[in-house]
């Protein structure tokens, strides 16, 4: 079981968390712009590398607040460092 | 009386307690043994070294090991608490144990396990598994530095395979060493030692699973005393000391009673004090098994044959054997056993260079021969946690890579260090290096002298060894795998068939697949398909991955005390209590206990529906519904969120009013759905589905935190601070005038979705809105959640004389079907948008929402898409099965038989006369009038399809009776 960083809580057991995918992909300014094509990509294309991939998780168990950390797919080794608090600017 | 193959304490004393006897039964026989002993040491100290017969092949077997690796010797414990499927090498004997033998399958006996089983939680900085020498060495040296340390050991005792051998530390026996260093390791306050303990799970993040067993050693355990434990480790560094496990040697009839691995005869003879054979053949491929030999002689034995693979092994051994009285026959094999029940005679034969056989065979008198093919470090856990493993050619054997980051550190015989020295030496090292990087800084203590140790030269590996007749194809009795009754004959025809890597050819002999996962088979199927292959070593083969867990778990301790009551939290409303005195019968929704019906005495649930529905159709009708969800959206831009969220307008609402809203996923699915009032400009009240309620919270702060964060929005849950009526029925407006006498509850002055504050005649304040989920007049009583039961009795007084019937879900169900209003899960599955069920009225046109934009995808745009249609069985009285696939009554019944959709909802209703159901078909509003065919167990039963409304489909009972 991973021991996730939470930025507000600190370390804690997976079971608290529920996973959120890959990060960094936003919600498109004007979903109605797209082409179903770009539309289809937003909606069910996600990258899916072997090695550090920036992914988002959220706290359910604990303060329900969502962040953004970096794992390592291979390993699951996740950077040891705070994952980020900021909230993403629109 | 003593058991005869008992050794006599002034040869070994052994770690057993002679002064106390203990006595069970096996098979029906009696069998008498000592606190110490296992069942297995037991057995063979009466003689008894034969199990039950083969699993698949009915050969005679008997106990091969004296560890967990024990492939034979498996036993049912009966008594008190029955076991199906347990080592005989691993059940400690205790007064009163009741044992049958298993030809490789256990039974699970019908009757529940009372046993009490727990679980603890622990952190620390260092968890050592293993209490051999180095195991024992890394608890010292990291727990001296006051770091949290956790040792672990599945024996009963500290010491590993110090307690099988006569090696001396520090100048005396290792045991006085093993018995300071316990004294040391109890006095360390930060230190916990488990004994009885299986490491069964190492994971990633240095997370490990570990079965404590604590009263199955007992005649008799207290009554809450837990059985067994289940600890939950997380620790900073984790240090593997897990040792070694002997190979068995493959060759002709290797399978008979009485072969035994060498360790285990050292085992058995200086651990148990058990002689297991008077006469005995050693078979080694390295130096270690001279040791047993020794010690054979030692014990009393005869060893008139030591059979060494190795044309030269080290002359100092062979001396010492020779001059003990045994006798050394280098460069040879034993190539077949004989012997009815238990082996009597072994044929050696000399091997050439390249391990041919060569000269004549000769015959050699034994009831036991001890075999060493060599040893395989325990990398388990190692793997388990992500180590990768490389062969060895000189240990002749898997080792652990050098591990990076946190992975556990591997010391010892885990990692092919067999002398004890080496072991001492890297034990204290890794923990106190263990201990420095968890902060706790310590210096490496100084490595004891030892004498006695074990000698190791280079062993000759001899995966297969030939028979005198017959290729490899043909040897069906050189056995791989004695759990599995697997052979080279069997590996052969796996590799005939194509196969080449082990994973396919293990999964096609089921090789290391049985309750041993392996243990004695694993590496030496890999040999011999190294050799059938002529791969230049077993690492060109590779290994089968190891999965916890590593000894077998009961799924009961897995469980612990999360069963019946406590294996989920259940969740009750604040009227649970009255609908329990009613005899309701409940039903679960998500952790909710719901009423599901309310039957009177002789009524069935078909009956008790029909009577509930009859009520709420014409009278007056009450259910519990505290159990939606309800979440408070509070903020300045709490009009715009919801706007957002909800496929129609909210922002326009004017305080006082509710709205039906609806809910899409960004593919534009339906997610949820609900009621919202508003409660003030910026407040609004939304309800959820009771079982969505906890998805859609967080389906609100997802889009609050991570794409709009400037937007001022609160969400908050307050689905415990509600209770909730729903008053329901032509009657139910001169239920609702009784209780709130401040109220007016005419159709004029309150409207249909309008809410009102009001405080009830009892004087509790209660929010009183105007909602109906079954086409009736309807009012849900709103109030704080300590006065639910207190309202719900007041309602239910309050219409007494109406006749006012409680009803359950099924009743709801039936009510809302017949309108045609569904439900979120039941009809929609993920799959299913809102204008699939017809719900383009609640898709708004002007503004964006979080799915709008797949509307127009072109999959989501077809007309033919699955849609929401009603469903009349041509027989009124034949109910469809929820779930039933529905078909063309012309199309071809052979498959593939094109599938035109399913029931998602099927009722006998009473307003109605008849059954009916809804459906989601394919192309299904174009449908409408047609007939389809819906098989269901072995028959058709023919449906009309029909718009999904069945009920008043003009509403005009939503505002109650005409005449008011």
């Amino acid at each position: 079981m991973l021991q996730i960083r939470c930025p507000w809580c600190g370390d804690r057991e997976e079971t608290e968390f529920r996973y959120g995918g890959q990060a960094h992909v936003d919600y498109p300014r004007d979903p109605a712009a797209l082409d179903d094509r770009a539309w289809g990509e937003y909606l069910f294309v996600r990258d899916n590398p072997k090695g550090e991939f920036a992914e988002r998780w959220v706290h359910t168990a604990g303060c329900r607040r969502w962040f953004t950390t970096v794992r390592d797919t291979a390993t699951n080794q996740m950077r040891a460092e705070l994952p980020s608090a900021r909230k993403p600017v629109m | 009386m003593t058991s005869p193959h008992r050794l006599d304490s002034s040869v070994r004393a052994g770690r057993v307690d002679r002064t106390r006897r203990l006595r069970g039964t096996v098979d029906g026989v009696e069998l008498s043994g000592h606190p110490g002993d296992t069942l297995a040491s037991a057995l063979l100290a009466e003689g008894r070294i034969v199990a039950a017969p083969s699993i698949h092949r009915g050969r005679p077997r008997g106990i091969l090991a004296a560890d967990c690796t024990e492939p034979n010797a498996l036993v049912q414990l009966h008594g008190a608490c029955p076991e199906p499927m347990l080592t005989a090498t691993r059940v400690e004997l205790y007064d009163g144990l009741v044992a049958e033998s298993l030809s490789g399958v256990g039974r699970v006996g019908p009757e529940a396990d009372t046993a009490v089983y727990d679980k603890k939680y622990v952190h620390a900085d260092v968890v050592v598994i293993g209490a051999g020498p180095a195991g024992i060495a890394a608890a010292l040296s990291a727990g001296r530095s006051g770091a949290r340390v956790v040792l672990v050991d599945e024996q009963r005792e500290l010491g590993g395979a110090l307690l099988d051998g006569t090696e001396r530390i520090d100048g005396h026996p290792a045991t006085e060493w093993i018995g300071r260093a316990v004294r040391e390791l109890v006095e360390l306050p930060e230190v916990r030692v488990l004994t009885r303990a299986s490491a069964v799970g190492c994971y990633e993040g240095n997370y490990l699973l570990v079965a404590e067993k604590r009263t199955d050693h007992l005649a008799e355990a207290g009554p809450q005393q837990p059985r067994q434990r289940l600890w939950h480790l997380r620790t900073q560094r984790v240090v593997l000391a897990t040792g070694a496990h002997e190979r068995p040697m493959v060759f002709a009839d290797n399978d008979r009673p009485g072969i035994m691995l060498a360790s285990a005869v050292r085992s058995y003879i200086n651990r148990y004090a058990v002689l297991p054979g008077q006469q005995a053949v050693v078979f080694t491929t390295s130096d270690s098994a001279y040791t047993t030999a020794l010690e054979l002689l030692d014990a009393g034995a005869r060893v008139p044959a030591l059979v060494d693979t190795r044309p030269d092994p080290p002359a100092h051994l062979a001396e010492q054997v020779r001059a003990a009285g045994g006798q050394v026959y280098p460069g040879s094999a034993v190539v077949g056993t004989g012997g009815q029940e238990r082996i009597s005679s072994v044929r050696i034969s000399e091997l050439d260079e390249q391990g041919s056989l060569t000269g004549t065979p000769r015959e050699v008198e034994c009831d036991l021969l001890a075999v060493c093919g060599g040893w395989n470090p325990v990398v388990h856990l190692f793997s388990q946690a992500g180590g990768t493993v490389r062969w060895d050619p000189v240990v002749a054997g898997f080792l652990p890579e050098e591990p990076t980051g946190s992975l556990p550190k591997v010391v010892g015989a885990a990692r092919g260090t067999y002398d004890l020295a080496g072991c001492l030496s890297q034990g204290l090292a890794a923990g106190a290096e263990a201990a420095t990087t968890s902060g706790f800084r310590v210096a490496v203590p100084p490595v004891p002298p030892v004498a006695g140790d074990r000698p190791s030269t280079r062993p000759r590996p001899l995966w297969l060894v030939p028979a005198e007749e017959g290729t490899s194809e043909q040897w069906h009795t050189h056995f791989v795998d004695l759990q599995r009754d697997s052979t080279v004959a069997d590996i052969w025809r796996a590799l005939g068939a194509g196969m080449r890597s082990v994973e396919h050819v293990k999964r096609y002999t089921t090789i290391s697949t049985g309750q041993d996962q392996g243990k004695t088979s694993g590496v030496n199927a890999v040999g011999v398909i190294a050799d059938a292959l002529m791969a230049g070593s077993p690492g060109e083969v590779g290994t089968t991955t190891h999965r916890p867990p590593y000894t077998p778990v009961p799924f009961a301790l897995m469980a612990g005390r999360d069963r019946g009551g406590l294996h989920d939290p259940v969740r009750t409303t604040p009227m649970h209590s009255w609908h329990v005195a009613a005899g309701a019968v409940f039903e679960d929704v998500g952790q909710w206990k719901r009423a599901r019906y309310y039957p009177r005495a002789g009524e069935d649930m078909d009956a008790a529906v029909q009577r509930e529905c009859l009520a709420a159709r014409t009278g007056v009708a009450m259910q519990d519904v505290s159990t939606l969800g309800r979440i408070e959206v509070v903020g300045p831009d709490a009009p715009e969120f919801l706007n957002r969220i909800y496929t129609n307008g909210f922002a326009k609402l004017p305080v006082g009013k509710a709205r039906y809203g609806m809910m899409c996923t960004a593919d534009g699915m339906v997610l949820d759905d609900g009621v919202s009032m508003r409660l003030a400009e910026d407040r609004y009240l939304m309800s959820t589905t009771t079982g969505g309620a906890a998805g859609v919270l967080d389906w609100l702060e997802e889009w609050l935190q991570t794409e709009w964060p400037h937007l001022g929005v609160h969400c908050t849950s307050v689905i415990e601070q509600w209770a909730a009526v729903a008053v329901v029925g032509p009657d139910s407006r001169a239920v609702v005038g009784r209780i709130a006498p401040e109220l007016d509850v005419s159709a004029e002055a309150f409207g249909f979705m309008e809410f009102r504050d009001t405080v009830l005649r009892s004087g509790v304040p209660a929010r009183i809105c105007r909602v109906s989920f079954s086409g009736e007049l309807a009012y849900e009583v709103n109030v704080p959640a300590w006065y639910g039961l207190a309202v719900w009795e007041e309602v239910a007084e309050a219409g007494a004389d109406l006749g006012i019937t409680p009803y359950g879900t099924e009743t709801m169900h039936v009510l809302r079907a017949e309108k045609g209003f569904v439900i979120v899960g039941q009809d929609t599955d993920g799959t299913v948008t809102p204008l699939d069920l017809g719900m383009d009225w609640v898709v708004s046109r002007r503004k964006d929402f979080v799915g709008k934009r797949s509307f127009a995808r072109p999959d989501t745009a077809r007309t033919d898409r699955k849609q929401l249609v009603g469903l009349l069985p041509m027989d009124p009285q034949q109910q469809l099965p929820e779930g039933a696939h529905l078909v063309d009554p012309d199309g071809p019944r052979q498959p593939p038989v094109p599938m035109l959709g399913h029931v998602t909802s099927s009722y006998r209703s009473a307003a109605l006369g008849r059954t009916f159901a809804l459906a989601l078909v394919a192309d299904g509003r174009r449908r409408v009038g047609e007939v389809l065919c819906a098989p269901a167990g072995g028959t058709d039963i023919a449906v009309e399809v029909t718009k999904p409304i069945f009920y008043d489909e003009e509403g005009v009972r939503r505002d109650g009776r005409q005449y008011e």
